[in-house]
Formats: structure tokens, sequence, C-alpha cells
């Protein structure tokens, strides 16, 4: 079993995430976390020396940081994208599609499970932001 | 018809694969009902009243006679040798076990049809014209626009846990045949001045508790952006959309209490975004969508004349057929509302045979309306009273379409586990009462729709005439809504009064019907005379 | 009375706590007291049954039981508009229960 998966080759960032309204008064913070309600447009003009985001999921039902997630990686954050707290293992596959590398779920997850969970499907109709090559790509070249 | 290719069959393959496993996995007691809920309610998996409920999804309506024959023989193999046709062009069965849901889900992808995301808080099956490619005035087949929305729309990452459920509408002609614009997001597509296609959009409209008509916020959206804008419609609402409650948590609510103007400009804005991302499918893939929707080969130069001497087939004739857009064609709706009957049921013999209709008279396609009924959209004249008459053995003849015998009634209490009270034996005796009285013909074009509570998956708002069942203390009680339409003119009905016992509202019923022919005037339906003498006049005939 | 009832969780078919077992026909419920949540809580952790609850009911003259609410009735018997899929297809009085 296991509580923190990464699927990054760089170390962990050991800082403390601060809140969103802590990074705002100080910016070098390397580590934020952002909550469902974050509005996370805010931290796009300092994430050049962001090195950990953390999406915090309270209810897995609330689906407001998969377009956070997105939205950070659209505008070019490469850092880590760690998903947190309510993280289920049939929620993985989409996660990592809007570009969450890293998940550190409430309960620990069987590494054979996630592994089987995040090679179900054998393509994907839309492009997001894991680089994946959508069907209609595939159909016209 | 749109046909799987390898990529679309081995998606569907795939989920029926991981529901499978996440069957075994609740079974085996690693996933509580809390986690399994949100995932089989993703395949459209409700445990109602009496069992699982199964809702399968027919895409833009449309069925091969191979598809609706399957629809049969899984009726008979999982169900009770019946089907629900619904309002939103889906198939409920209602008796389905769960430890059998995924061999039913195995049996649906080979013959190219799923359950994906017909129930739960995501994009759920896109809806269109039930006379698509038959209807003389069509700017385009919307289907192809449908099925790009469908691709798009499935397992897309970002939208799987919404604030609340999503529909979406496209329609592309004149006459608004689908309720477009009480969807969450209703798209017309339409031709400019430059004689391009492109996308109206109508965002947050919408039925259930708070009724919206959906206001328009972009009226043309380049056909090589429709995919990009819809993404920047669902991400403002992903965003933002209510999750504190869920009555306000629909788009409508959202659109409402920003105002169109806020909610557009946030959309245009993340619109502007997505454009640079290169998220839209290139146009090649839309030609290649639209190649499966190509005209059948029409036989040309048929009479339009059909023989009129038996004078029940005359009826139908002149009820349940409309004028198709190539000359000797016919449109046919099969009604679903026999007088007396259960408002879009289906037994296994009747979809069979509706399966065989359609692959032996109409190039091999029906469809599903969204008033419950079964369309066989292109036939040759001349086969009009064979067809007929084999429907009429089989049950099926009714020749009632939108009359006041063709109602839409949801399962209501008993079926549904959010009820407040019966639907269907009320829609049973009202269509009774009508037949028996012999004034349905008389009555003409009158949409009369039956909610079993404030949901209104049976449309009650929208109808001429709506019945509503409330809980009132315990016992059922059915409000009264006159002067409610979808489509063109879109209105919302409004309540008369205090509501009635069961046999109650069928009275009421029949009072406003006889203001209504009492003060009609000359080629004016039902609606048209309310909308002219007002409430009050129908109030006064129901309550005295 | 209290009685609970819930779905099995395979078939998905309604039924009532006997007092040991799970039963799909109302008659066989019992009064569960004060006791539903526990064994709503026991008997859904062991998966014999999905989503319990507890809810009125009253005992009637023929050692039948009748839940309080419509919509129980209704899950009891099976849907009035469909006789011949109740649980008493010959019984053309059956539907008169409900209401
Ligand atoms: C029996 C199982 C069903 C359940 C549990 C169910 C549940 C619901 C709920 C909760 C809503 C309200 C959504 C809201 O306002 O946010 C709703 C709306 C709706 N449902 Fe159903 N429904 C069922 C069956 C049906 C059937 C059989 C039909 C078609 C006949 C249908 C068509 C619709 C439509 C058209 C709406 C309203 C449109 C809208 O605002 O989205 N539903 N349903
Ligand atoms: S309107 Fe209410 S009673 Fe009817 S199907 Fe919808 S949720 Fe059930």
């Amino acid at each position: 079993m296991v509580e923190l998966l990464r699927f990054r080759e760089d170390e962990p960032v050991a800082d403390p995430a601060v809140t969103v309204d802590a990074f705002l008064d100080q910016p070098d913070a390397r580590a934020v976390r952002i909550e469902p309600g974050d509005d996370v447009s805010v931290l796009l003009p300092h994430l050049a020396h962001v090195q950990l985001v953390e999406v915090n999921f309270p209810v897995f039902g609330d689906g407001r940081g998969y377009s956070a997630a997105r939205t950070l990686r659209e505008a070019g954050y490469a850092g880590e994208l760690r998903a947190v707290g309510d993280v289920l293992l049939d929620q993985l596959s989409n996660m990592r599609r809007c570009g969450f590398d890293a998940f550190e779920p409430e309960r620990a997850m069987d590494p054979q499970a996630v592994q089987a969970a995040l090679d179900r499907w054998p393509h994907d109709y839309q492009p997001a932001a894991d680089g994946h090559v959508p069907i209609w790509k595939l159909r016209h070249g | 018809m749109y046909r799987y290719d390898h990529y679309d069959q081995a998606m569907v393959d795939s989920r029926v694969e991981e529901f499978r496993d996440q069957t075994r996995r609740r079974l085996e007691g690693k996933l509580s009902e809390d986690q399994f809920k949100p995932l089989r309610l993703q395949n459209g998996l409700y445990l109602q009243l009496h069992a699982y409920m199964l809702r399968v999804a027919i895409p833009y309506g449309t069925l091969s006679g191979a598809q609706m024959h399957a629809l049969a023989d899984i009726a008979g193999k999982y169900d009770r040798g019946y089907g629900h046709f619904t309002t939103r062009q889906n198939i409920q069965y209602n008796w389905i076990k769960l430890e059998e849901a995924p061999d039913l889900l195995a049996d649906l992808a080979r013959v190219e049809m799923h359950a994906i995301q017909t129930s739960g808080n995501c994009i759920r099956n896109t809806t269109s014209d039930h006379f698509a490619g038959a209807a003389a005035d069509e700017v385009v087949d919307p289907r192809p626009y449908a099925e790009l929305i469908r691709q798009w729309s499935t397992f897309h990452p970002e939208f799987m846990y919404l604030p609340r459920k999503f529909k979406i509408a496209v329609i592309a002609s004149q006459t608004d045949r689908a309720a477009m614009k009480l969807h969450d997001i209703g798209i017309r597509m339409v031709r400019n001045d430059a004689g391009e296609i492109g996308a109206a959009f109508y965002v947050g409209g919408g039925m259930g508790r708070t009724p919206m008509i959906a206001p328009c916020i972009r009226e043309f959206v380049p056909v090589d952006q429709l995919i990009t804008y819809s993404e920047a419609c669902l991400r403002v609402y992903n965003r933002y959309g209510r999750r504190d409650n869920k009555y306000k948590a629909r788009i409508k609510i959202l659109v409402h209490e920003l105002g169109r103007e806020e909610y557009t400009r946030q959309v245009e804005e993340e619109f502007a975004h997505l454009l640079t991302q290169g998220i839209e499918p290139p146009l090649a893939e839309l030609e290649r969508i639209a190649t499966f929707f190509a005209d059948p080969p029409f036989e040309t130069g048929l009479a339009d004349d059909v023989d009129r001497s038996d004078p029940g087939f005359a009826l139908w004739l002149d009820r349940n057929t409309l004028p198709h857009k190539q000359p000797g064609y016919a449109i046919a709706v099969i009604s679903l509302k026999p007088v007396g009957g259960i408002p879009g049921d289906a037994s296994v013999e009747q979809m069979h045979l509706m399966a065989d209709l359609a692959t032996r008279y109409s190039f091999d396609e029906c469809r599903v309306t969204h008033a419950q009924n079964i369309v066989l959209p292109h036939v040759r004249k001349a086969d009009l009273f064979a067809i007929w008459q084999q429907l009429e053995a089989a049950g099926l003849g009714a020749a009632n379409l939108d009359t006041v015998e063709d109602i839409i009634a949801c399962p209501g209490l008993d079926y549904c586990s959010l009820a407040n009270a019966r639907s269907i034996p009320v829609a049973q005796k009202i269509s009774r009462r009508f037949a028996d009285t012999g004034k349905t013909a008389e009555l003409g074009e009158l949409k009369l729709k039956i909610s079993g509570c404030i949901n209104a998956c049976g449309h009650h708002h929208a109808g001429h005439i709506g019945i509503l069942g409330v809980d009132r203390k315990g016992t059922e009680n059915y409000q009264l809504l006159l002067g409610g339409s979808e489509g063109d003119d879109t209105s919302l009905g409004k309540i008369t009064g205090p509501g009635f016992d069961e046999d109650g509202i069928v009275d009421a019923v029949e009072r406003a019907t006889d203001v209504y022919l009492a003060r009609r005037r000359e080629g004016e339906r039902f609606l048209d005379t309310y909308r002219r003498v007002g409430i009050d006049a129908f109030k006064e005939a129901i309550y005295g | 009375m209290k009685i609970l009832t819930g779905n099995d969780l395979k078939s998905g078919a309604v039924t009532w706590w006997t007092g040991y077992d799970w039963s799909i026909h109302v008659e066989d419920a019992v009064d569960v007291g004060d006791e539903a949540d526990a064994i709503a809580a026991r008997e859904e952790g062991a998966r014999r049954v999905n989503a319990p609850y507890a809810i009125d009911a009253e005992r009637d003259a023929n050692g039948g039981v009748r839940p309080a609410h419509i919509k129980d009735r209704i899950r009891a018997l099976g849907p009035t508009v469909r006789p011949d899929l109740t649980l008493k297809p010959a019984d053309p009085e059956a539907g008169n229960w409900v209401i």
C-alpha cells in the first residue's frame, strides 16, 4: 500500500504548502495549497519558482480541482501538481489527464490496482494536459 | 447512421471492463455504496423503487434495426419483458440486477451502444431533432454535430464531477422539436449571411424546481470552434457553479445569478484562452462523421398519393405521418400511447416489430422522440398501409400524435423513488376519458405532460396542460398548470390553484378543454386560446 | 411499529428485515424498535442489504404489515400499473391495499 504516488523523477520539495492567501503575502514560497473555492488565476503570475501545488479534494465529488489543474498546466506550470484528500482509485486516470502527477490520497492505495486503473484506457477522445494524442488526431494524422 | 470504428469500440469495451471491475469490487466490499454510487450512476445504473434501473443512451435518438432488436433482447434477457422510452432519448429498464449489469453492458457494446454518462453530475446523452435528416426545414443535419459533442463529452477528464447534471441538445431547423431552450446548453446550427454554418448557443435553460428558458449567449460560433466554445462554457460552470446547495447547482442558477452578460464575459475570456490550446477536432473529423449521415438512397419519381379508403388508416395517416423532404416519402410516427396504456413503454415483441419495420421500410433506421414515441424517418408512401396494418396488429397503431392522448408522463411513484405521486394512472385515466368522450379529434393539438414530482422529468412546465404530482399530508395530490410550451414559442406553465385528487385532476383537465372548445376562434389551438383569453376564464371553469 | 427495509445488494430486490434475515414479503417484517440503526449498519457492512432505512408501519387485522407511506407500499407490492409484475399477480384487489 502506498501513501504518496509520484509520477516525477525529481525529489519532492520538503516545504510545507501554504494557503493561497499566505502565498500572496510571501510569493517566494515554493509550495502552495489550493482549496476548491480558490481562484487559481491569482497564482499564474508567480509560477516560475513554485515547485509544488497541492490541490485539495475535501470530498471526491467536488470537481473544481480538475479545472484548477488544467488551468495551471495550460499556463505552463511544470512543477509538481499533487491531488490530496478524498482521492479515489477510479479518479486517478482522469486526474492524470488533467495534469496531476502526484497523489496523496487519504486512504492508501494498492499499487497494482493503481497501475490497472491507469492502464485502463487504450485511447482518449479529447486532448488534455497529459499530451496524449486524441482519437481524432489518430484518425486524421 | 454513425458506425463505430475500432477506436470507438475500444473505448466502449474498456468502459464495460472498467465497470465489471468496479462492480466486482463493490460486491466484494472494497467499495462502499458512497464510493460506488457515482461510478454506477456514470454507467446509468440507479437504485430505484423496485430494483436497479438502467438507463441506456440512444445518442441523438437514432437507432438501427439491429440496435432496436438488441434493446428488445435485453428487455427479455435481463429485465421483465419491456422497456420505457424517455423524454431524453434514452430507454430505461426497471428490473436490473447489479450482478448482471456488466454482462448487459457488454451486450449493448456489441451493437455499438452504451449507458455511459446517462446519469451522474456529468455531461449526459446529447439529444437532437428526431426528424433530423428527414425534415424539410433543416439547415443541415444536426446529428454530425451531436456526434462530435458525444465524443468530446464522453470520458471528458475535467467534467466528470460537475456541480450537477448537464444536458445538451442540438438542432438545426427553424422548428425546434427538441425543447432546445430547456437544456443546460441548447445549440442551434445556423447559416450566417456569408452562407457559413455556425452554432447559436443558448445556455442556462432547464426544468426541475426552477424552470428557466435559456438566453442566447452567442449568435454565431464558427463551426470549427464548436468544441472549444463548449469547453469554455463548461469550465466556467465547473469552477463557479454552486456546490453548496444541490437545488441551486444547475448552470441555469449560475447564469441567472451572474447575469447573462457576466457569464458570457467569463466564457468569452476562457474561450479566447482555450483557442490557443488546440483542443478543437479538425474539420476533417466533422466531415468523416457527416458521411455517415448522408441521405439514404431514396428512390426518385415515386407517387405521392395514397389510397385512403380504409378510414382507420386514413386517420393514422393524417395524425401520425408528416411531410418528408423527399417526394414520395413520409415520416411515420409510431405512437407509444395506446389509450389507457403506459406512455413510453414497449414490450419485447413490440420492439422487435419496430426494428423489423425500420429495417424493411425505413433504410434500417428509427428514432426515439422526446415525446416518448418512435419514428420511422424515411418511409415510402406506398408502404404506409402495410406498416400501419402491422402496427395495428401489435397494439401500436394509435392514431393520436400530438393530441391529448399523446401524453408525456414520467414513471412517477410506480417506479421512481423521488416521486410524490403516481403519474401513469393519471395519464391512463385522461387518455381513456378523452377517447371515450370522443373529444380527442376535436381538441386537435394539445400537449399534456405529467411529472410525479417537482423534478419535472415529464416536462409539466412545458405542457399546454401540465400536471404536477405533490404530496399532500401523505396522499397523492395533483396541481394543474396551463400555458406551457416548448419549441419555438417556449413558455412556462402557470399553476391554476389548489390541487386535486386523481379523479379530480381528470375532471379539471376536461373542464379546461371545455373552455377552449367554447371560446376558441377559427384555427386556434388550445394554447393559442389560452394565451388570448388568459388564465382567469379557465380558473373560473375549473374551480367554479 | 418501526420496520427496516432496503434492497438486496446483488439483485436490487426490495427486502424487509425479519429479525434474522431479509425477506421480499413485507408480512415477514418485524418491529425493530430502536435497533434500526444498529441492524442497518451491521447488515450493510456484511453486504446483505443496500441502502437500508427504517419506516413506520402498522400491523393490520389479518396479521399483515402495512407501511405508513404509499411509497413503501408500492415498493412492497410492485408497480400499481402492472399488476402482472407485482408480488400478487393473481389478486385483482391487491392494488387497493396500496391506496
Ligand atoms: C426514475 C428515475 C429518474 C430519476 C431518479 C430522475 C431524477 C431527476 C431529477 C432529480 C431531476 C431534476 C434535476 C434538477 O432539477 O437539477 C430530473 C430532471 C429531468 N429528468 Fe429525470 N429522473 C428519472 C427518470 C426520468 C425519465 C423516465 C425521464 C423521461 C421521461 C426523465 C427526464 C428528465 C428531464 C427531461 C428532466 C428535466 C430537465 C432538466 O431540467 O434537466 N427523467 N430527473
Ligand atoms: S419527475 Fe420526479 S417522479 Fe417523475 S421521474 Fe422525475 S424524479 Fe421521478
